[in-house]
Order: C-alpha cells, then structure tokens, then sequence
C-alpha cells in the first residue's frame, strides 16, 4: 500500500502559546513538536502496514510548516513511517484550514504520481487550531470518502472498517480504499523510536517540496487571501484562585453545599 | 432580509436545544430559515418547534438517500440548497459531524468557516464569531472574509429565546451523487439515555478522574450530580482505565463544557483537561492533593478525600431540597 500519514508541528501545548500581531499563531518564537494526536496516526499507519507482511508499503510521514515543522517529520520517521515530504514556501505562512489543504491535497497527488495514494491517515484534530475539518477538506478536495475519528480500524484488500463513538451512537462504518482516514486519541498509544529507529530516520529519505514543485500558486494561499480573518484577540485573565479548604471531620462537605447554596445551585 | 440557514439538530425527529440556539443566533443575522435533514414525514413536527423560534421557512430534506452515509451527502444537499437561496450565512451545530459537513460545504462553495463559536453577532461587514482558544486561554474575534460565512456554533452560544416565525415548509429536493456515498455506516448502536442532561448542554457538570479509583465508585459522582441535576463527565484517565465510556470524557479529545458550575472531583487538572472546562463559569474541585493544578482554577475547592466529601455533601443537599 502507499499510505501518507499528515502530521502537524505545534507549538507545545505546556508552553506559552500566544498570537503574533498580525493574530497568526506564532511558530517560530516557542517550542514545537509533533501535534500528540497525529501519533496516534502514525501509530495506526504502521500497525496498518504490520498487519500486512506479505505486501510492498511505502508509508510518508507529510507536513505543511515553516523550517523548524521539519521536526515532526522527523519525529515520524524516528517512529517508523519510510520516507518524509515537507511542504516548505514562505507564502504559505497564515494559510486557513482551506489553504492548508489546498497544499496538502496536492502534496498527495505529488506522493501518488508513480504509485496511487491507498491511505490518507491524519489525527483527529490538532493540538493548537484544534478545528477537526482538515480531514473531511482534504477528502473533499481530493474526491475521496472520509472515514473519521476511528478507535478501532482493520484493513483487508482495498476494503477499510472502522468502528467509532461518534456524537450519538457507536458506529461501524466500511468504505473502499482509497480514502481519508482519521484516527482518535482511543486507537492505542503511540510507540516511542527506539534508539535503532532514531539512527535508522537518519538515512530516511525527506523530500523537500516548493509550491512551484506542487504546481501551485503562491497567490492561492497565506494569510492575505485567507477567507476568513482575525480581527482581535485577547488573553483570557487568569483565573484568580478562590478559597481552597481542608475537609476535617466532615467540615469539606458542609463548606461545598454552603458555597452551592451561597451561588444558588442548590 | 436574507436568510439565514440554520441546520436543524436532532435525534430522529426530536429536535435538540442547540437548534433553538441557533435560531435565536440567526434573528440577528437575517431571517432564519431552518434545514431540517430527516425523514420528510416528520417535517410538519419539526416545523412546529422550530417555528415558536423564528424560524420563517422550514427546508425539509428527506433522508432517504443521505441516512446510510457519513458526511459527505448531507454537504451536498447543503450545497444545493445554498445554490437556490444564497443565504447570508449557514449556521451548523459544533459537533464532530457538524464541524465535518460544514468542512466539506466550505470548499463546496468556496466560503469561508469558523468553527466553534461560542458567540456570534451581527456586524458591519458580516457575522463576528467570538471562539475559545488555546485551551481557553485566548479569546479570538473573527469574520468570514470570502464567500457565504459558515459557522459552527458551540452549544450554549446564546440562550434560546421564544419568538413566532412562520414555519412555512418547503420540501427541497436533492439530488445525492454515487461519490458522497463512499463512506456507509454498516452498524449504529445508538448511546444509551442516561435519563440526564446531555454533557455539552448541561448547566452543571460533575466529573471524575483518577481520584475516583474505579468503576463502581463512580456512583459517588452519579449521587451529587443527581442533587445537582447534573451531567456526568470523566478525565481522560478514568476513561482509559475503564471507568466510563469515551462519550463521558470532557478533554481536549472529549468534549469541551462550559456549564455554569463544573465540579471536579479527584482530576489534577492537567492542560488536556483543563483545555475541556476552563472556560466554566463557576469551578469547584474537590482532591486528596492540596498540590493539584485544579486548585489553581477553582472559585471553591476541598483538600480531602472524595469518598467522604461527596457523599456527605450529597445527603446535605438533598436535605435542603427537602
């Protein structure tokens, strides 16, 4: 199978993360790493390709960001993905969520020229816009079936089943490849690179692409032609801690039920 | 005025709060009209609740070729209908599906999206939105700049507000390509009714984490937000060790809450956590660890043992309810 895995370079969530003054997330200033939840990506990406020893697989890990995104890249081919693609243009900075995956649609039909894409993986989310439509954009834009936020996902053929706990029932939903699969934080935990792959990522090959190589237009993406705009954004204060009390023999309760009354909930 | 299409929420056929929410978010935008996806038969019922809040038209799309499906085919009757009424905005619930049709719709129609507002009001060059961001930390102001806005709108946006629109129903017909129906739902176990408010919408929450230390102790979280007339929700530890289901957990990868009063009970109070209730109105936690984050947050907190604290705090309110 050719399966592309989209992984995401985040600002660290435990960091301070905050705005630039034209109300892009800043990227450069802060700690970044490889968004948590396209590990659980990879994760299923790999076990995906593990469960199907007898076939030739190329699994890419592909990333849209400035230089220093390169590291979740990294961090993916450290995990055990084949080979790594990086969409690297300075116009590309402030792109939306449809720019994105403008770039990142054409990034797959790039990584499918000689051998046809089978597997889309991305997270479910990223850890910093947090939006969740990449997915179902990315699928819209390259014509294929989305099947989204899977816990549990098994493969046979071309033939892809999932099951998910999706806003009002558990579902087990079946599609044919190829398509654009998420994956949620339930699919299993990420494994750690082991020393062995942290060498091995060294001697993997990372294609470094332009929008030119993609045939794209740098007028089509970045912040100036987004279709939507930040216009202001504000620091939330900080939550002042209120009284904090010692249960001593009972006391907790009585303090929490009078401080429900006080507020009126009860 | 234009309309203003409002995607209705609903549970086969009983339409759900949000929708009123929507409704009254839509009144300051234009003329709401809402898009009811179900079967065509329970059309006339829809229309009559959505129409004590303002909905004028009621577009009733039937399902019959759209249920089997994810997505992908409820985007494109979104499309069409968009096409033939050239809304001034489309407003869709913030759920998982929600936030999905609404992505798929946005490159449709080459329109720009907003998800997760949790306030949008009129201005003078189109809707603002007003999100949470960074795990709360930030608020963001926004405006659709191409296209027909597209909004999600978390619930508890607005509080619904009662106003009698016409409610007039018009069947739209859609026409569902071979392409949007990739991806087929083969089996659906509906979540069973816990008989209590619905996580997201409740004005009060009551959770537990780690602290709780197991399943069957879940029942001391269950007793206080029964007194509360609660919802029950989990830290993502206590999903993980099999406590409750996912659908429980409120987190960056569960759901986000902002209920008036959110009550913590044996959660640190990680950033993962914290990203799915810092934006509460009123916090209180109760924990063993007088060191844990949580207390950081709280407008009301008790250092003590859960197992003694909530039971006994429950039994007190039930005797002042009396």
């Amino acid at each position: 199978m050719n399966i592309v895995v989209c992984v995401k370079h985040v600002p660290d969530a435990t960091g301070d993360r905050h705005f630039e003054q034209d109300f892009t997330v800043d990227r450069v200033g802060v700690d970044g790493l490889l968004s948590e939840l396209d590990e659980y990506a990879v994760e299923q990406a790999l076990q995906i390709i593990e469960k199907r020893p007898d076939e030739e697989h190329t699994v890419t890990a592909l990333c849209v960001g400035p230089e220093k995104a390169v590291d979740a890249v990294r961090k993916a081919l450290q995990m055990g993905c084949g080979a790594g693609a990086h969409v690297l243009d300075d116009s590309i900075a402030g792109s939306d969520a449809a720019a994105t995956s403008l770039v990142l649609a054409k990034a797959v039909e790039k990584l499918g020229a000689e051998r046809p894409v089978d597997l889309v993986v991305c997270g479910m989310a990223s850890t910093d816009g947090a939006m969740s439509v990449i997915p179902a954009m990315l699928a819209e834009r390259l014509g294929l079936p989305q099947v989204t936020l899977a816990s549990v996902i098994e493969t046979q053929g071309d033939q892809v089943r999932i099951k998910r706990d999706s806003d009002a029932a558990t579902e087990v939903i079946g599609a044919t490849m190829p398509l654009v699969l998420s994956v949620t934080d339930q699919s299993g935990e990420a494994r750690y690179p082991s020393f062995k792959g942290i060498m091995a990522a060294k001697k993997k090959p990372l294609e470094i692409f332009s929008l030119a190589d993609l045939g794209l237009e740098p007028a089509l993406v970045g912040l100036s032609v987004a279709w939507s705009a930040v216009e202001d954004t504000t620091a939330r204060p900080p939550r002042t801690a209120g009284e904090v009390v010692k249960d001593e023999d009972g006391s907790g309760a009585s303090a929490l039920t009078d401080f429900l009354a006080t507020k009126k909930f009860i | 005025m234009s309309e203003v299409l409002v995607l209705v929420d609903h549970a086969d056929g009983v339409v759900k709060k949000p929708t009123y929410e929507l409704l009254t978010i839509a009144r300051r935008l234009g003329e709401p009209s809402a898009v009811f996806i179900g079967p065509a038969a329970q059309g006339a019922e829809v229309a009559e609740k959505v129409k004590k809040y303002g909905a004028e038209k009621v577009y009733v799309i039937d399902d019959a070729q759209i249920k089997g499906y994810l997505v992908a085919p409820k985007a494109e009757a979104l499309e069409q209908l968009a096409g033939s009424t050239s809304p001034a905005a489309i407003l869709i619930p913030s759920s998982y599906e929600g936030k999905e049709i609404a992505a798929r719709l946005a490159i449709k129609l080459e329109s720009g999206l907003i998800t997760d507002a949790v306030d949008v009001q009129a201005g003078e060059g189109g809707p603002v939105t007003t999100q949470s961001v960074f795990a709360g930390n930030y608020t963001v102001q926004a405006r659709v700049t191409r296209g027909t806005p597209i909004i999600t709108v978390k619930p508890n946006a607005a509080a619904p507000e009662e106003s009698e629109g016409a409610g007039t129903v018009e069947e739209f017909a859609t026409t569902v390509s071979d392409a949007a129906k990739g991806a087929q739902i083969v089996a659906s176990q509906p979540r069973q009714a816990t008989g209590r408010p619905e996580l997201t919408e409740a004005a009060i929450v009551v959770s537990g984490g780690r602290g709780v230390g197991s399943k069957e102790n879940f029942t001391v979280i269950e007793g206080l937000a029964d007194a509360l007339g609660a919802a029950v929700g989990a830290s993502r530890a206590a999903v993980d060790s099999g406590w409750m289901p996912h659908s429980f957990q409120v987190g960056q990868t569960g759901k986000t809450v902002s209920p008036q009063l959110y009550v913590a009970n044996g959660i640190s109070g990680a950033i993962q956590h914290r990203a799915g209730m810092q934006t509460s109105k009123t916090i209180v936690a109760v924990n063993k660890d007088e060191e844990a984050p949580i207390f950081e947050l709280v407008d009301f907190g008790v250092v003590g043992d859960l197992h003694t604290v909530l039971p006994a705090a429950t039994a007190k309110i039930n005797d002042r309810k009396g």
